[in-house]
């Protein structure tokens, strides 16, 4: 059985002071539905999430009371990553044939704080300040610039090109092109990384229509498809967020082994992405997703976004609608805003940020706290 | 002298004039975990046991913490006396690499691979007046 999409939906993220998230979430999955011609009574199952705004499945207040399956997913930042893989797998078993995912959020502004007994630490750990995900994200990038030899001037690069991206994109919260020399002397935030490297957390919503493949073209005139989900968490070793200690060896991240299992389920291999999404909760880490997504060696990273590889018309354009340092991060939508830009991209509806040649795979990768990964691949 | 209260049970030897962090090795497959963990992460063994982990290691990464941190961060201060501090992970030669606070918090006193000292200082005080303890690493001082 394989697995289509056939609506997509965005609340668009930034800030939305007259709603709340989870009314933003309704947004999204209302854009969603008309997109697919369909309506919410027609919705067999839903699997959503959200950090900050309520329990997913109460948006049935703002939807309507059709009884239908709905399960709240929560993962962290890979919440979007873990619903969408639910709705696959709801979808693959020939149980439904038709529902929706959904994705919202409302944080307040400032850094994340969440609260060591929730992932299994104790109160020690955030009482002396080690429970920031900025700090593990600086960590993890300075030791990385030490081992492959990435500069400083690759994390501008990245982060030029975000906003960038963002500049282009109608929906983007930041719309506003920043200069290499404005993100090289905006304030340090957390060594090696600056204000305009870290995305911030938001609000918005988004929401996604898939089906039984082969009942598509009964809805959609422009299905794509969802050619594998997978998910996968930390190994012993692998150098993670929220860890008081690393192990001496460290193993490979969640992101390779989520990474490996997509590839190797749905056939092809990274040569054959033509346009991606990767998290760039940092511009220090998209680079090291670069890598762990198997799309560069370790290191390479350097040469290629000196070459503009990871731009609009680049050989491996990343984030086309700015990631999340020009959208912000609502955690509980943020890795289904991914796959909406994948879809507009391989719709050709880009607009000023289409990605040239008529693009027919996509890939979408997201990362989140205390170690876990999800990847999608998309197609024409 | 107020009465010193660790943080945390067993993060560290204390009182002592010589402290040291402590961790645990798994008797099975002899992998070190900090802070102590009555299981093991690697193989899932349930026989561990408390070991020092020592109370000197090198700098494997850091980052400097410049804004003060919202709740669970407890500190004395406040934002106008919040001071930046590092924050790093030090290998020990106990064999884990431990997440610390860092006496250096400008750019140019860290590197990685600089040896660093253990050091257990008063972190806060509670409101029974106890000063609560925890530790930090600094760089070795030259001989």
């Amino acid at each position: 059985m394989d697995v289509a999409i056939i609506g997509i939906g965005l609340h668009r993220f930034g800030r939305s002071p007259d709603l709340s998230g989870m009314q933003q979430g309704a947004s999204a999955v209302r854009a969603a539905l008309a997109d697919a011609g369909l309506s919410w009574k027609d919705m067999q199952f839903a699997y959503g999430g959200s950090q900050d705004a309520g329990n997913a499945d109460a948006l049935v207040n703002e939807l309507g009371l059709t009884g239908l399956q709905f399960t709240n997913i929560w993962n962290g930042c890979a919440t979007g990553g873990s619903s969408l893989h639910a709705a696959y797998s709801a979808i693959k078993s020939g149980e439904y044939d038709v529902g929706v995912v959904v994705g919202f959020d409302k944080h307040p502004r400032g850094a994340f704080n969440p609260k060591p007994a929730d992932w299994g630490i104790d109160e020690w750990y955030g009482e002396t300040g080690m429970m920031l995900t900025t700090q593990f994200f600086a960590l993890k990038t300075q030791r990385y610039m030490h081992e492959h030899g990435i500069t400083e001037e690759s994390l501008i690069r990245v982060s030029e090109k975000a906003f960038t991206n963002g500049s282009l994109t109608p929906t983007a919260w930041r719309q506003q092109a920043l200069s290499y020399d404005e993100i090289a002397n905006s304030a340090m935030i957390s060594d090696p990384l600056r204000k305009y490297m870290f995305c911030s957390p938001a609000e918005g919503g988004a929401a996604l229509i898939i089906c039984n493949a082969d009942k598509a073209h009964l809805y959609s005139r422009k299905p794509l498809f969802l050619k594998t989900a997978a998910v996968r968490t930390r190994h012993y070793g692998s150098f993670e967020v929220f860890a008081p200690s690393q192990a001496m060896n460290v193993a490979d991240a969640s992101t390779v082994t989520a990474s490996k299992a997509a590839f190797e389920q749905a056939g092809i291999g990274p040569e054959d992405i033509d346009v991606m999404q990767l998290q760039d909760t940092d511009s220090g880490t998209e680079i090291i997703h670069m890598a762990e997504n198997g799309f560069c060696e370790h290191g390479e990273q350097e040469k290629l976004l000196r070459e503009g590889a990871t731009g609009i018309n680049g050989s491996m354009p990343i984030n086309t609608d700015g990631g999340c340092l020009a959208n912000g991060e609502p955690v509980g939508a943020s890795g289904l805003r991914q796959v909406y830009e994948i879809c507009v991209q391989l719709r050709g509806e880009g607009g000023a940020r289409q990605v040239p040649n008529n693009p027919k795979v996509g890939y979408t990768h997201v990362y989140g706290a205390p170690g876990l990964s999800g990847v999608n691949i998309i197609t024409k | 002298m107020p009465n010193q209260v660790p943080v945390h049970e067993g993060l560290f030897t204390w009182p002592s004039t010589k402290p040291q962090l402590l961790g645990s090795r798994c008797v099975d497959c002899a992998e070190t975990a900090f802070p102590a963990q009555p299981d093991c992460r690697s193989c899932g063994s349930r026989e561990t046991k408390i070991i020092e982990l020592g109370d000197c290691g090198t700098l494997w990464t850091w980052t400097i913490q410049t804004f003060m941190p919202k709740a669970p961060y407890k500190s004395d201060e406040t934002p106008e006396t919040f001071q930046p501090y590092g924050v790093g992970y030090v290998e020990m030669p106990g064999g884990v690499r431990v997440e610390s606070r860092l006496l250096p918090n400008k750019p140019e006193d860290l590197h990685i691979g600089m040896p660093m000292q253990l050091e257990i200082i008063p972190f806060r005080t509670d409101d029974n007046g106890d000063q609560i303890m925890t530790f930090r690493f600094s760089p070795v001082k030259e001989a």
